[in-house]
């Protein structure tokens, strides 16, 4: 007769993928390279901060992007323009990106490129409140984006991202004066799960707020050691 | 689908336990622990677990999901207390956010029962 034993594992579930993001942040680390996971759901407006972004730094601060994008290369394409390199990851039908997918996209930036000629990467994930959250990709903070369209009530729904965020941007402010939307409950919100968070109300359509958030993006770069960099 | 990534990493990480024992030990249950404050379903775990193990050396074997409540601990009235997920994660009491997250958010392959392969004659 077989006995039944009991062994004790207490391994987490995600240990994969957090060994992996670990070993992403240590090669980040090595080169200088401040990294950054940009998340939202669809259409809160990532990809057009990404081009403000560009646009407005990649003259004083040397950018990379890593793009996620289910199956196409269309916010790649809209990137490339800023004369910066853009690593494009299609993550095929998954619904975030994790540590391997983004340990690939490394891999091209140092083998295609000097990785420690870059200051900053900007790993822009796949649209989505719920999976990314769960999923380091060896970033050193995490920003997360609510566009004003989508409710006051998204930070209670979705309280993972937005307990995780430690840049909180509240985007598509210009459409305040069209909407039933209080700025301060989604703050309110987000605060009661998440008091440290950086949060910035912006406007890519006016340019409003754009300033305190590169201004955030600077001080982040600044703050990174810069282990393998001599300058 | 993340349920799918995760049941995924849960197989592997059994199959190398497996593989570290000696006695190639036959394993007849599976036990985590999910926290209720996590992106993760438990339905969602035993539907990707069950379709994943089809054929192989994991096939019938049992999962058991074990949930954790959300707790806080709030400094301001020392005690702990149980937000309410999608309503309310301030302290009910003195309204103070929820800084200090004491369970609930645990994702872990806690134990493995299994039965030794090696069969004495008695």
């Amino acid at each position: 007769m077989h006995q039944t034993f009991d062994a004790a594992l207490g391994i987490n579930l995600l240990h994969v993928n957090q060994t992996g993001a670990d070993s992403n942040r240590a090669h980040f680390d090595e080169w200088g390279i401040t990294c950054l996971n940009i998340m939202s759901s669809p259409g809160a407006g990532k990809t057009v901060l990404l081009e403000q972004t560009l646009q407005a730094l990649s003259s004083e601060i040397k950018i990379a992007v890593i793009e996620g994008d289910m199956t196409t290369e269309l916010d790649a394409d809209r990137l490339r323009k800023y004369n910066v390199p853009v690593i494009a990851i299609n993550t095929g039908r998954s619904c975030h990106l994790d540590s391997r997918m983004v340990a690939g996209g490394i891999h091209q930036l140092e083998h295609q490129y000097n990785p420690t000629d870059f200051d900053l990467v900007l790993v822009e994930n796949v649209g989505n409140l719920v999976c990314p959250a769960e999923f380091e990709v060896g970033e050193h903070l995490k920003v997360a984006l609510l566009s004003i369209t989508e409710g006051e009530d998204k930070p209670l729904k979705y309280p993972i991202m937005f307990q995780q965020a430690d840049c909180l941007l509240i985007t598509k402010i210009d459409l305040v004066p069209y909407l039933e939307i209080d700025i301060n409950r989604i703050e309110e919100n987000v605060r009661q799960m998440n008091p440290h968070v950086k949060i910035i109300a912006i406007s890519a359509k006016t340019g409003a707020g754009l300033e305190a958030w590169l201004d955030w993006v600077k001080s982040q770069v600044v703050a990174t050691p810069l282990v393998g960099k001599s300058k | 689908m993340h349920e799918t990534d995760m049941t995924k990493a849960l197989i592997l990480t059994v199959k190398d336990w497996q593989e570290s024992q000696k006695e190639n030990p036959q394993i007849a249950c599976i036990h985590l622990i999910v926290g209720k404050f996590t992106c993760v379903e438990p339905v969602g775990l035993q539907f990707a677990f069950e379709v994943q193990t089809k054929n192989t050396f994991l096939e019938g074997v049992k999962l058991v999901i074990e949930e954790t409540p959300l707790i806080a601990f709030c400094h301001s009235c020392k005690t702990e207390y149980h937000p309410e997920i999608g309503i309310q994660y301030a302290c009910p009491q003195c309204k103070s956010p929820m800084d200090d997250i004491r369970s609930g958010r645990e994702l872990k392959i806690d134990r493995v029962e299994y039965l030794d392969n090696y069969a004495p004659n008695f």
